[in-house]
């Protein structure tokens, strides 16, 4: 019998460096320390995966839906191709108000990096999809391009912010991109990548995003197949071969489409465990066991920290019995996240507060004049 | 007329061991030995022994040894001996062969073919004597979403829940009557399940009245097609209902209680006359459609105030999955699904041994088809028939069951050894018979405790194989497929179950 190709799912298993500063009063600062930062935890990643996010960096187009598009192939003409295959989709669904090749360092180390392009985009939404909310709308196209289209892959949808990534260590994709000189946000995230059982791919590189949500993640999901069907179910295809991918989508589907404050989202993907919840007063103990019962399919099981990103928002999360660092800290305004908390020390010496978060306790640094 | 079937099996009395304290004679309800007072010793007779092991344990000597009769056919690979004994019993009485237990031909067995996954390096392994381990599950329907309104930290839940059944370890004794099995064995299960935080079923026999109060808590209650025992109480006092359409013994057959099984009490349990047959229609009579089983499920519901999850019980057949779906949306909250190894206390040989497909097949393809529509949350499966031991536990739910039944192993905790005599009545260990001498063998602080041991021990081992997935909570193992491999299955298998060959 000739082998027929089955529908396999795929895993990528990492442990990583992972980094986060926020400006809490909202000043954009460039990437250049959140670069240094990462550098600092150089040996935790193996130089095959690095990625930025960055958010409020486009405030000359912060009513638009950033789309930061990767283009693959295997040279420029192909990936120019692949891009001209995309692009009447593209028009088709959205009315592009600017668009332009991502600057780059063309010297720079990185190994194959694809053809990255960014677009500022309105939805043009037509038929049964006219009554479709912008948000759902961009998450079904996603979706679209994502698993229908070839060699074209969607990095980041939010607005006033966007992803940058590939294969390289975090501080030469930094570079690559010029994110100590181009850019400027209120909050940077950061990843650095030991990836150790796929071949290392530009779109497998964190953070992985959904709208403006960000997830950069240091762990292995061991729960993913149940997290994945989970979502499957709820229209989230994964398809970047990744197990964060899983949390970005789990945190799109319990924030935005069922409005779940951070705090219950928290006690959704790290739950405090039976013994505790049975011991808590009747009110809470309600609550938490009816999360359970309808969430447990989306329980991230197995070692993880993670920092999700979002737009005024920044929150670090660890596995509830706390299998992967995390540390948080504070200076003035400043917010920081870090896997190690010399990387904090390296750009923060003199900190306000410096702490390691209890598993499954989410901390949340927000914007203070968010409106 | 002479018959020409072989003894099955070949009794061996060890004269220099044997007290003649008869013993065994007492034990087989068979009449397979027999004390001679002239020669002083005891004569056993193969063609009457059953093969059940009892006078073997019982022997204060050791002096009994029962083996498979030596005596063979000349060799045949079409005509087996069971084919050819078969043919002559039927030869000799024009009926059809009955028998008990499951399904015990050499069809594939499926857990035997698939491997789990360990943590290495990546990802620790978690001990679970050191570190929480939980198996708590949830049997019943989730919403979609769950609305809450927060007002400054304090949640209120605005979403009406479904009735869910808690277990603390996933699984479940499964549907075995009050008159197919004695008191002793059906209060046994109940002992042990309410004990260790579990249900068991009383299958379609109704629930004896002094037992309700007590173990009704941890009680499933059935409806069947002959809807022996059913009233508003027996509904009520349960924690769920379960109506069963089939069997995975015997897809599409009714039941048959003979009327010798049929004492006062079993009788009055089920609300017929003493003596008399009971009989379960093959269909249920007002379920001809899908449509019909809704107004089935939705009269409980109405029944128990809609306090109480509604499981349906089908057979594992060809088209189940499509039907699983239906049975989703015509409003169960729980599906329990049976496959072809599953056991019965009587049923036509030629249905048990070809009818119905098997259960890790079947288990897949259900959870799949409901992801692909969308509503596997909306209800639970339990996937019954032919679940062995803890590490069978572990791939079905890996393969997306939310929990198992056991009917056949909590029988042979009880001390069942599969002779496959249920039917007769005659069950020398006193689980499957109303003859008060044999069932009064059964000690329900004896038996429930071995009960609850099995759950222990199994609980324990779950936790050991989820621990070295690197898993603490069995949510995450559900539907898991990531964590199983198969050895030795053909391409369609490992499609049909979703998962990749080892190595892959």
């Amino acid at each position: 019998m000739p082998r027929k190709r089955r529908e396999l799912y795929n895993k990528e298993i990492c442990a990583c460096s992972i980094f986060g500063a926020m400006n809490r009063d909202g000043e954009r600062f460039t990437g250049e320390g959140v670069m240094k930062a990462i550098a600092n935890m150089h040996v935790r990643g193996n130089g095959l995966g690095g990625g930025f996010a960055a958010y409020g960096i486009y405030p000359e187009h912060k009513d638009y839906y950033a789309f930061h598009l990767m283009f693959t192939g295997s040279n420029a003409e192909a990936r120019m191709a692949a891009k001209k295959d995309f692009d009447p989709y593209l028009c088709e669904n959205f009315d592009v108000v600017f668009d332009e090749e991502i600057p780059h360092r063309d010297e720079s180390t990185v190994s194959d990096p694809p053809l990255v392009w960014r677009y500022f985009v309105t939805p043009h939404k037509q038929g049964e999809e006219a009554t479709l909310s912008d948000e759902d709308y961009i998450v079904a196209k996603v979706m679209h391009v994502n698993t229908k289209i070839d060699n074209a892959y969607v990095f980041s949808s939010g607005k006033n912010m966007g992803c940058f990534k590939g294969v390289g260590y975090p501080e030469e994709i930094g570079e690559y991109f010029m994110l100590d000189r181009l850019y400027q946000a209120y909050t940077w995230t950061v990843h650095g990548r030991f990836p150790t059982n796929t071949q290392a791919w530009w779109g497998g590189a964190h953070p992985f995003s959904l709208l403006d949500t960000t997830v950069v993640h240091n762990g292995e999901i061991s729960s993913y197949g149940t997290n994945r069907w989970y979502l499957e179910m709820y229209g989230y295809a994964c398809t970047l071969q990744t197990d964060t991918e899983v949390i970005a989508y789990a945190a799109d589907l319990l924030m935005r489409r069922q409005n779940l404050p951070i705090e219950l989202v928290a006690k959704i993907l790290a739950p405090p465990i039976w013994n505790s919840i049975d011991r808590m007063n009747e009110k809470e103990k309600k609550l938490l066991t009816t999360l359970r019962m309808v969430y447990g399919p989306l329980l991230m099981n197995g070692p993880f920290s993670i920092i999700i990103g979002q737009t005024g928002k920044m929150i670090g999360l660890t596995d509830r019995i706390r299998l992967r660092p995390l540390t948080a800290a504070t200076s003035g305004s400043m917010f920081y996240l870090s896997s190690e908390e010399a990387a904090i020390r390296l750009i923060s010496p003199q900190l306000d507060s410096v702490w390691t978060p209890n598993g499954g306790e989410p901390v949340v640094g927000e914007l203070n004049n968010m409106t | 007329m002479k018959s020409f079937v072989f003894p099955e099996f070949h009794i061996i009395r060890d004269e220099a061991k044997c007290g003649q304290c008869r013993g065994c004679e007492r034990q087989c309800a068979f009449g397979t030995h027999t004390y001679d007072p002239v020669q002083d010793r005891l004569i056993s007779d193969d063609y009457k022994c059953a093969g059940c092991q009892r006078c073997v344990v019982f022997c204060p000597k050791n002096a009994i040894e029962v083996r498979p009769t030596p005596s063979p056919y000349r060799a045949n690979a079409s005509w087996s001996r069971e084919k050819m004994e078969d043919l002559k019993k039927q030869a000799e009485t024009g009926g059809v062969i009955l028998t008990g237990c499951g399904n015990d031909k050499p069809f594939r067995i499926y857990w035997d073919h698939i491997v789990l996954n360990a943590s290495q390096v990546t990802n620790p392994s978690i001990d679970p004597l050191r570190e929480p381990m939980e198996l708590r599950t949830f049997l019943g329907a989730k919403p979609d979403i769950m609305e809450v309104k927060t007002d400054n930290g304090d949640v209120e839940i605005r979403t009406k829940l479904s009735p869910n059944l808690v277990i603390e370890t996933p699984i479940l004794f499964s549907a075995m009557s009050y008159g197919a099995i004695s008191y002793n064995a059906f209060r046994s299960l109940a002992t042990a399940a309410c004990r260790s935080g579990t249900y068991f079923n009383t299958g379609e026999g109704g629930l004896p009245k002094e037992m309700r109060e007590k173990f009704g808590k941890c009680a499933i209650v059935q409806v069947a097609s002959g809807r022996f025992g059913i009233d508003a109480e027996y509904l009520n006092c349960a924690s769920a209902v379960e109506i069963k359409v089939g069997q995975g013994a015997k897809p599409g057959i009714g039941g048959h209680l003979p009327g010798e099984k049929v004492s006062a009490e079993v009788a009055s349990t089920r609300m017929i006359p003493a003596g008399t047959d009971a009989i379960s229609p093959a269909p249920h009579h007002d379920i001809y459609s899908i449509e019909d089983l809704s107004m089935l499920i939705y009269a409980l519901k109405e029944a128990t105030n809609y306090e109480k999850p509604i499981s349906v019980k089908i057979a594992a057949v060809h088209n189940f999955a499509a039907i699983g779906s239906g049975i989703v949306r015509a409003g169960a909250d729980i599906i329990a699904i049976d496959g072809l190894r599953g056991g019965t206390g009587a049923a036509p040989k030629a249905i048990r041994d070809n009818v119905g497909i098997p259960i890790e097949l079947a288990i897949s393809s259900l959870d799949r088809r409901l992801r692909n529509e969308g509503i596997r949350n909306r209800c639970s499966i339990i996937a019954a028939g032919g679940i062995r031991c803890s590490a069978d536990i572990v791939k079905a739910i890996a393969l997306g069951a939310d929990a198992v039944y056991i009917g056949t192993s909590a029988l042979i905790a009880m001390g069942c050894n599969l002779c496959q005599k249920c039917n007769t009545g005659k069950c020398n260990w006193g689980i499957c018979t109303q003859d008060p001498r044999l069932a009064g063998r059964l000690n329900v602080d004896i038996a429930s405790q071995r009960l609850s041991n099995l759950l222990q021990a199994w609980s324990h081992e779950i936790s050991e194989m989820m621990g070295g997935m690197g898993i603490n909570a069995l949510e995450s193992l559900r539907g898991n497929r990531d964590h199983l491999r198969g050895v030795g299955l053909y391409e369609w298998e490992l499609e049909v179950m979703g998962i990749k060959g080892a190595g892959e």
